[in-house]
């Protein structure tokens, strides 16, 4: 097998808070390859969003490595990670908070293009338009306020800023955790047919087992900042063996039914 | 703008500001060439001639003229000084803010020690050393006035950097400065303007207390220089200093009541949303 695409090992971060410290990632071990959906699940303040951004080199680790693409990811800087940073890119779960609040559609999309140099000014038009076509949108949505389209769309436009800059991996943080059931589906189905036609990967982070189950292809499950147990995600949903995965499964309903009947 | 007019005070205050606005346009069509031009006997009472209504000043010019034409040396420094101090806090705060670590700790000591000297002081020492013109006014109080607006933009960008949107800037790639300058700033404006009004009033009175010193622009009527001039002959023509000290009064309430009301009237906008 070919290397992976992103390669985790003993990823560790503490937090110092009124003098309590807290290990919100503990000697983390993680891989994606190519085109395949990572799932981080577990209760909420189990660290999956500390990991994500310690992917992302939104915040630096205490220790452990991270290889993307690659090459040595901590140890970029500067432009150089700058520049990495168009093959990795995220979707956060509320797009309002996420994207300028001032900002117009087309200025979310602009950004990445013009920053990775992707396209004169005169071209970005219409790629923005290819961009708003491509996440299902109307180009015509191009000269409105974020605050003027509906969550669904934002986090449609939000897609499309994470793909302008056609990256290999999205860290997609609960990225439809926000939205109704319906909605939730069709950004799902968005999100599938991205992967099946560009090969992008996924590392989904999620507290909802019934959609991990639906849209990852394996799954990890966190505790208190450790791995409590990760595996094919159908399988492990289906029959967990750790305490924690156990009482998540519990508590979704509609997955302890559906494994009664088969 | 409807809730603005509901607030008796800013009404007074925008009516004074929308006066003087008339003034310092109108100063040259009204009262063509030079203001300090000689119009007439020297020391003339106001409401005695009525093609000079106010009288003349110790070398007989037209104090009317003078007033107007001051209306627009005081407005044009007061909005110039007040915008140039904002510009400079709002980068120096934001930047501050966003960088934090030893280039916060390096801007925020500079903004410490400018603001341990009174302001006026370091007005009146810069334009000491520089020369007065109308810039280096501008400039000295500018230099004296910036420190509000950048602490209040660095308070504001310690908590505007920890949200989503500045992650997500970041990930794109996007050049720290250009986070700082283009999302950050702009977010952490509102609570920074709400100084202006402040700053504004500040600034024109310095101006008058600088020209009243003699080191205003020498080629300019301005108020503080009027009130200077009619000193020397204070018992004998009071109106030449009480009739620019009314207009310096009533600017700068002008300038704070309206201020006063604009923010308040987001204030309302902002609790209601
Ligand atoms: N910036 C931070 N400062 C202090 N503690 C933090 C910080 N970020 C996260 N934590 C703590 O780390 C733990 C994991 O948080 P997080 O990764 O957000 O969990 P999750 O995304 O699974 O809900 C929590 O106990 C949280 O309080
Ligand atoms: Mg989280």
């Amino acid at each position: 097998m070919s290397d992976p695409l992103l390669a985790v090992s003993g990823l560790t971060k503490r937090f110092r808070r009124s003098g309590t410290t807290v290990i919100a990632a503990d000697n983390i071990s993680l891989s994606i390859s190519g085109g395949e959906t990572l799932a981080l699940a577990g209760p909420s303040g189990s660290g999956k969003s500390t990991i994500a951004r310690l992917i992302l080199r939104l915040i630096e680790p205490d220790a452990g490595r991270v290889d993307f693409d690659g090459g040595d990811f901590l140890a970029l800087h500067g432009a150089a990670l700058r520049a990495k940073r168009a093959r990795l890119q995220m979707v956060f779960q509320d797009p309002l908070a996420a994207l300028n609040p001032r900002a117009t559609v087309a200025r979310v999309l602009d950004d990445p293009l013009r920053i990775h140099g992707l396209a004169s000014r005169g071209e970005r038009p219409d790629r923005i338009a290819t961009l708003l076509e491509r996440v299902g949108l109307s180009p015509d949505l191009a000269g409105r306020h974020l605050h003027e389209i509906s969550g669904g769309q934002r986090q449609r436009v939000a897609i499309a800023r994470a793909i302008a800059t056609k990256p290999s991996l999205i860290v997609l943080d609960e990225a439809v955790s926000a939205l109704d059931v319906s909605v939730r589906g069709q950004i799902l189905e968005l999100l599938l047919d991205l992967q099946r036609t560009e090969r992008i990967a996924y590392l989904f982070v999620s507290h909802d087992l019934g959609v991990v189950r639906a849209f990852a292809h394996r799954v990890i499950l966190l505790e208190g900042g450790r791995i409590a147990e990760q595996g094919d995600a159908r399988a492990v949903i289906d029959n967990p063996q750790s305490t924690i995965g156990k009482a998540l499964v519990a508590a979704v309903p509609r997955l302890t039914r559906t494994q009664d009947r088969s | 703008m409807r809730r603005l007019a509901s607030a008796p005070e800013a009404l007074v205050g925008l009516g004074i500001l929308a006066a003087l606005t008339v003034m310092a346009l109108a100063a040259s069509m009204l009262f063509p060439g030079d203001p300090l031009a000689i119009k007439g006997a020297p020391l003339l009472p106001p409401f005695q001639d009525w093609s000079l209504p106010l009288g003349t000043d110790r070398l007989g010019r037209d104090v009317l003229a003078e007033l107007f034409h001051g209306a627009r040396a005081s407005l044009a420094v007061g909005l110039a000084a007040a915008a140039a101090a904002i510009a400079v806090g709002a980068v120096v705060g934001t930047l501050a803010g966003f960088a934090g670590g030893i280039v916060d700790e390096a801007l925020m000591r500079i903004t410490d020690a400018f603001q341990t000297v009174p302001s006026f002081l370091l007005a009146l020492a810069f334009v000491s050393v520089v020369g007065p013109s109308l810039t280096v006014v501008v400039i000295a109080i500018a230099l004296s006035a910036w420190t509000g607006p950048a602490r209040v933009a660095r308070a504001e960008v310690l908590s505007i950097r920890e949200r989503d949107f500045v992650a997500g800037a970041r990930v794109i790639g996007m050049h720290p400065l250009e986070i700082a300058l283009r999302e950050v700033l702009p977010n952490a404006l509102p609570p920074v303007l709400a100084l202006s009004s402040v700053i504004v009033a500040s600034a024109i009175l310095i101006e008058a207390a600088l020209s009243f010193l003699g080191l205003g622009d020498p080629n300019r009527v301005t108020w503080g220089g009027m009130i200077a001039e009619g000193r020397t002959v204070l018992r004998s023509a009071p109106f030449l200093s009480i009739v620019p000290g009314i207009a310096l009064v009533l600017t700068v309430l002008g300038v704070y009541l309206a201020g006063e009301g604009v923010v308040e009237g987001t204030a309302v906008r902002k609790g209601l949303s």
